[in-house]
């Protein structure tokens, strides 16, 4: 059941955009996304969603899972198209009380409803076909240049991929605890709000003693393998820019530029 | 015999309509006959302990039933609670589930959701207590200051305490050093004898459950591979090898002395049994 939460999952794969750099893709879903929010008329949405299509079928991403990520959003896509159906100015087409329905409005309230839709399933893309691990390796490449304003950007990189490898963990660590709880008759599911807090402590002080425990084994054992921090420290998996990275980054780049010069 | 608790083609898949999808249980069918220490053997994997999880509805079958006396036990899911009570499970590395103040209170955790208080409740505590091998001056102090043996009998006596009719312990003896394996399988052994109760044994050590176990089922890739007495199943040591798993060493050595040419009972499998049959074959003059 805990197991069931996506938390932007990665689905390992061998597809071109798995082979990518993850800086091209990084790159990509930002040129991706200031391309949405210069859209304005129809074509370039529709360019947009083709787009995604396009990109979704060579990743071998599947409608059904791409549109999952949209399900913990649909409450903020429904209240942001309601609140601009009603409250943008303009003809008015329909009235009832104090509510008015505006052409314009009708257009904003699609245009939003697009625009949060291809934001959150085009990033869904990139970390359906990114392991985390790529995804902090290449952040931290993209963000080298701020080292020189004494930005802690290696320590930041490790800090978050630490963090993404132990999600699973301690997620696979709550599923097993409460299960032996359950074993003993504990209840997680039924009684007021004060009892369902109280139920939570012998699942609570087991986890974070458990994270404690893990958070020094793993120090421990980063010590000795001599870790100092980024100063001098090479990586197993280089990055390269291939050929395909620059077709993609190109392309990407074109779109970005061509949305915002034509539309 | 009367059987208490049965499995019918159990199937178990993990993450159903995911790339991951698996199924670490498949059409498996068994049964836990009343009083009997029942040992479930299996490699890495095999699905001991998925299965085991399913005999108090940790887990709920994706399909096939459990029955328990007879009764499916997800007949009324509603009432799932007290089929926990009566089969009582202990977790692989259970002293990590330890949370209260002092050991007492720990193994209190369980009766008290049974609803049971005072004089009732304190008898139950230091019984298992005792019946984990557990010394009384250990109890006032917290789990967390105790050895990591100690934690796990904590542990082990939070779920006696309930006083299950079926006690499932998965790998209890994981991760101790062979005197404390021992103390702690004695303790499981004086508890099944005293009390009479049901018991099953998940282990990796062919050994342990020669040892134990009256009756022994042995699990491959999700499936029943062997079931019958610990004699039954050794003198069949060969398939349990080329199954990929372990035998007890004085089972390999006799396997070794027939593959030799020395004529032994294939059903020896205590250290005791092969010196008598060695010692027999002396005393007769063959060699
Ligand atoms: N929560 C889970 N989600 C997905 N797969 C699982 C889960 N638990 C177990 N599995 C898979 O099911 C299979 C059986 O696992 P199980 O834990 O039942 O084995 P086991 O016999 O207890 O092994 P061990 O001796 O290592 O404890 C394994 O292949 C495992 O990867
Ligand atoms: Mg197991």
């Amino acid at each position: 059941m805990l197991k069931d939460i996506t938390l932007g999952q990665y689905f390992p794969g061998t597809t071109l955009a798995h082979r990518l750099d993850p800086r091209t893709k990084l790159i990509a879903v930002v040129c991706y996304i200031v391309g949405i929010f210069n859209c304005h008329s129809a074509w370039a949405y529709g360019l947009m969603v083709l787009t995604l299509i396009v990109s979704a079928r060579i990743a071998k991403v599947g409608a059904k899972a791409l549109l999952r990520g949209l399900r913990p959003v649909l409450f903020i896509i429904a209240f942001t198209a309601v609140l601009n159906l009603f409250y943008t100015p303009g003809e008015v087409l329909w009235t009832w009380w104090v509510l008015k329905i505006t052409r314009e409005g009708i257009r904003t309230a699609v245009a939003m409803m697009a625009r949060i839709t291809l934001l959150i399933t085009g990033t869904f893309l990139l970390t359906y076909t990114t392991s985390p691990i790529q995804l902090t390796d290449g952040l931290e490449s993209l963000l080298n240049p701020l080292k020189k304003l004494r930005v802690p950007v290696h320590e930041l990189a490790m800090m978050m991929s630490i963090a993404l490898r132990f999600i699973p963990t301690l997620i696979e660590e709550t599923d097993k605890i409460m299960s032996a709880q359950k074993a003993r008759g504990a209840d997680f599911e039924s009684g007021g709000l004060v009892q369902r807090a109280k139920a939570l402590i012998p699942l609570l002080v087991p986890l974070f003693v458990s994270a404690f425990r893990r958070a020094d084994e793993l120090a421990t054992a980063m010590e000795c393998r001599c870790y100092h921090g980024g100063e001098g420290r090479t990586k197993l998996h280089v990055l390269h820019f291939a050929a395909r990275d620059y077709a993609v980054l190109a392309l990407y780049l074109a779109l970005a530029v061509g949305v915002i010069v034509l539309d | 015999m009367e059987e208490i608790i049965k499995v019918e083609n159990l199937t178990h898949t993990y993450g159903i309509g995911t790339p991951f999808e698996r199924s670490a249980v498949k059409d498996m069918s068994l049964s836990v006959y009343r009083g009997e220490l029942l040992g479930l053997i299996g490699h890495t994997g095999s699905g001991k302990s998925t299965l085991i999880q399913h005999l108090n509805g940790l887990l709920k079958p994706t399909s096939g039933r459990i029955l328990l006396d007879g009764k499916d036990i997800w007949a009324e899911p509603k009432k799932i609670r007290d089929v926990r009570f009566r089969v009582g499970l202990v977790f692989q590395y259970p002293e990590y589930q330890l949370f209260e103040e002092t050991a007492y209170k720990d193994i209190a955790f369980g009766p008290m959701n049974m609803g049971l208080k005072g004089d009732e409740l304190d008898r139950r505590i230091r019984d298992a207590a005792r019946f984990a091998g557990l010394r009384d001056e250990l109890l006032d102090k917290s789990p967390f200051a105790l050895s990591g043996g100690q934690k796990r009998r904590v542990a082990i006596a939070g779920v006696i305490a309930m006083e299950p009719e079926v006690l499932v312990l998965d790998e209890p003896s994981a991760g101790l050093d062979p005197r404390g394996r021992e103390e702690l399988l004695e303790h499981i052994r004086a508890y099944h004898r005293e009390r009479g109760n049901t018991v099953v044994l998940v282990s990796h050590s062919m050994e342990e459950i020669a040892r134990y176990a009256d009756r022994i089922a042995v699990l491959a890739h999700g499936k029943v591979l062997m079931r019958g007495t610990p004699r039954e199943v050794f003198s069949r040591g060969g398939e349990l090898v080329k199954a990929g798993l372990d035998v007890p060493q004085t089972t390999r050595v006799a396997m070794e002395l027939r593959r030799r040419g020395l004529e032994i009972d294939p059903a020896v499998y205590t250290v005791e049994e092969l010196r008598d049959a060695l010692l027999a074959r002396k005393k007769g003059g063959a060699r």
